[in-house]
């Protein structure tokens, strides 16, 4: 189906971001070099061009670091409620200010689309700080009794899917409640996190109650290890998730897990098709999947299979992959060589174990790691697409006929992150909810996300809840 | 020492939005503690009372239906104008009030501060006094606070800025709208802040300022069958009962005046003054059962 008209290139302007050459750790309020000096290089992954050069740190810096923010803690944490209230306002405000340019930047560093950053993301991120700077001096309110406490140092490590967004998530709720923060941005997305730092810096954030520290997997060990840390929150990998944990065990460090998933889409026969269409293609090809919630298993009831398919394919075939500052661009860049190795890996299993792979044709750009929107069909439970998290832009689609078979379809998997029902009937929606061992369940939509509402896993996706008053526990003494 | 002469600042209503004189044409003397004449205030008429719970109703609908992260955002900008034109308010507040420049000035940095708590609510409320109930059968259900609608509120007749920014903002965080009786004594900073409110982002109608005198105001207000709530904290006690009385006539919800520990408001308020015109919703649905056919929903 060729398009009835070209779109015109429309891309956002770079010059709303100036990156530096290089970048040092932000600790105590300064920016310093590691100790030892040495530095790694971050690039774009839609077209492999060196952005800047970013310190790497190791055990000295990130004991530095955890110094740093242990010393500011005695202070932050006795500041009234209110005053820290005022400091995460600003930065919420600050970050209005200058989401443009946060948006650009966060589209060179991580691929994904300028119209996701701009509009997602960012707005996202403010809303945030926003919403947690009010709980600062509220938390009597909160549900834990009169006047809870903060835990102390959180290290907090961070993915590269959502690089700002997962700071926000980490950072306003632990300073809201007194904590301070040592925390370790993705070895491949470090700019917007070191950018922040800036936005502490105009904010007047006292020096040592945020510090970042830059590095590979490495760093963020470090950090989780390190004996003066008090709360550690992570967001990645179950695999890493599950060592994190075994690193914590027999200390008194409090541990939140935001992890992998294998998200459910389960659309029914009486769904309105053309809205669950929509909401399949946001649920998986959203940040091109690479979204630990993403809806990467459709369940569709039998009797609608391929009409659904063929309305898919159909949608499939208008996205638009290619340069991610492109503000019609749908789909952008995989964040690195690495992980699109991973998805080209599993994909083609889905391939050599039967399973039936189509991609709408799609022009790959020459630089940079691109994986094409990709279908699975006839996928059975045991197929490795349909079990293994791929985070990538790969969907399996499986069938099934009674709404007790799509509830175990959904629940057979060890994640348990989210889910999507897609039906007109309210009662079926509410008595699949209630089955569903996952922590969000999306009905008639997918992929929403809200300051105010908790965010967080069943089994084997982690535990804790990040975002709404739920999300203030992790960072108390309760 | 400059000889140049000042220009006064003619003092107006804040109705729907815009700055209004009274219909009636009629003013009276307000001084200061000394009894210096600082300006010629509005009086109010019923009619005046009248126009403004119109444009307050008016701003109902879309107040009350924006989402609470807007509504705390155009909260927090009203505290962001406030500290833009402290200075301004510091002088009328130590005027109106009879105060030095620096309590003046804490109980501005205090009026600032609470836009700034109240901002924070907007969307904590629902959050703390509303949520789901466990219900002993298949059905989802859920309460959720909602705002009651109009609201008249009587400021405190002495704290002229704090104590009425006190009594306002809970009104207006959860979604209400209202109409507000400036301090009779001391209504210029209340005819002032119009002017922040007005540059705030806060649709038209949200708040509306009289000034005059309580009685002759609050009156009409409270017999009115399109207010839906009433607080009296600046009314005296036995203006307070004959108010609650003629409030009864609609079932509006009254707000009686409360004991302030410490009359100059600077004590941390609780949740009490939202919960007060906050409507408790409750939904059911049916959740069914999961059958082996799919077919026993």
């Amino acid at each position: 189906m060729a398009p009835v008209f070209e779109y015109a290139p429309a891309p956002e302007s770079r010059a709303v971001v100036d990156i530096a050459a290089s970048y040092g750790l932000f600790i105590d309020g300064e920016f310093t070099e590691a100790a030892d000096g040495k530095v790694f290089k971050t690039v774009s992954p839609s077209t492999e061009e060196v952005l800047s050069e970013v310190a790497e740190a190791g055990e000295a810096d990130v004991d530095r670091a955890v110094k740093a923010a242990r010393k500011a803690f005695e202070k932050w944490s006795a500041l009234p409620g209110s005053e820290r209230a005022k400091y995460l306002f600003r930065i919420a405000r600050i970050i209005q200010e200058r989401s443009r340019e946060l948006a650009v930047l966060e589209t060179l560093d991580n691929g994904k689309p300028i119209k996701e950053t701009r509009d997602a993301d960012l707005p996202l991120v403010a809303a945030h700080f926003f919403y947690y700077a009010g709980w600062a001096d509220k938390l009597d309110h909160a549900g834990f009794g009169a006047n809870p406490r903060p835990l102390g140092v959180a290290g907090q490590v961070i993915p590269w899917n959502f690089p700002l967004l997962m700071l926000a998530w980490k950072i306003a709720p632990a300073l809201a409640t007194g904590n301070t923060v040592v925390l370790k941005p993705a070895e491949t997305t470090p700019l917007s996190a070191l950018f922040f730092a800036d936005i502490c810096r105009q904010a007047g954030l006292p020096k040592g109650v945020v510090n970042i520290v830059t590095g590979d997997g490495r760093t963020g060990a470090a950090l989780i290890a390190h004996p003066d840390v008090n709360k550690v929150a992570f967001t990645g990998s179950t695999a890493v998730g599950k060592e994190i944990a075994r690193t914590v065990a027999g200390t008194r460090k409090k541990l939140t897990l935001e992890l992998g998933g294998k998200g459910a889409n389960i659309v029914f026969d009486d769904a309105p098709i053309d809205q669950a269409v929509e909401g399949i293609v946001n649920g998986i090809f959203f940040n091109q999947g690479q979204v630990c919630c993403a809806g990467s298993r459709l369940l569709v009831q039998e009797s609608i299979h391929d009409e659904l398919l063929d309305s898919l394919k159909r949608r499939l075939s208008t996205l638009r992959l290619g340069d991610p500052l492109d503000k019609n661009t749908d789909i952008g860049a995989i964040n690195s060589a690495e992980q699109l190795a991973r998805i080209t890996a599993l994909a083609d299993q889905g391939e050599a174990e039967g399973a039936e792979r189509w991609s709408p044709a799609c022009d790959i750009p020459e630089n940079g790691y691109w994986f094409a929107p990709t279908l699975f069909t006839n996928v059975t439970q045991a197929h490795t697409v349909a079990r293994d998290e791929i985070f990538g832009p790969v969907l399996s689609v499986l069938t099934f006929r009674t709404p007790d078979e799509a509830v175990a379809k959904a629940n057979n998997t060890p994640y348990g992150l989210s889910a999507g029902i897609w039906t007109e009937k309210g009662s079926r929606i509410l008595a699949v909810a209630n089955k569903l061992r996952a922590g969000v369940i999306w009905s008639n939509t997918f992929n929403k996300f809200d300051p105010t509402s908790p965010f967080g896993g069943y089994k084997e996706s982690g535990f804790g809840r990040e975002g709404g008053r739920h999300g203030l526990e992790a960072y108390l003494d309760v | 020492m400059s000889d140049r002469l000042s220009v006064f600042k003619t003092y107006k209503l804040y109705v729907g939005g815009k700055f209004p004189r009274s219909e009636s044409g009629r003013v009276y003397e307000v001084t200061d503690a000394k009894g210096k004449w600082l300006a010629n205030a509005p009086l109010s008429s019923r009619k005046d009372a009248r126009d403004a719970v119109v444009a307050a109703r008016k701003a109902f609908g879309a107040w009350s239906g924006a989402t609470a992260y807007n509504r705390g955002q155009i909260l927090y900008r009203i505290a962001e104008m406030l500290e833009g034109r402290r200075d301004q308010y510091v002088a009328e507040v130590a005027d109106a009030e009879g105060l030095a420049k620096s309590k003046a000035a804490a109980q501005v940095d205090a009026a600032i501060d609470r836009w700034v708590w109240y901002a924070g609510w907007t969307d904590k409320i629902a959050q703390v006094v509303g949520g789901g109930n466990p219900v002993a059968g298949p059905f989802f259900n859920l309460s959720s606070p909602e705002p009651t609608g109009v609201v008249a509120v009587l400021a405190p007749r002495e704290s002229s800025l704090l104590g009425l920014v006190s009594v306002v903002a809970p009104v207006i965080a959860t979604g209400n709208t209202a109409v507000v009786v400036a301090s009779e004594k001391s209504p210029l900073p209340a005819l002032s802040l119009g002017e922040v409110l007005a540059t705030s982002d806060l649709p038209g109608g949200v708040v509306n300022v009289l000034s005059g005198r309580t009685a002759e105001i609050a009156t009409p207000l409270a017999a009115h069958q399109d207010v839906n709530a009433i607080d009296l904290t600046g009314a005296d006690e036995t203006l307070a009962k004959e108010l609650e009385i003629a409030a009864a006539d609609n079932l509006k919800r009254v707000l009686r005046p409360q004991p302030v520990d410490d009359a100059d408001w600077s004590a941390a308020p609780g949740i009490d003054r939202m919960t007060a015109f906050l409507e408790t919703k409750t939904v059911w649905h049916p959740t069914g059962a999961l059958g082996a056919s799919g077919s026993s929903y």
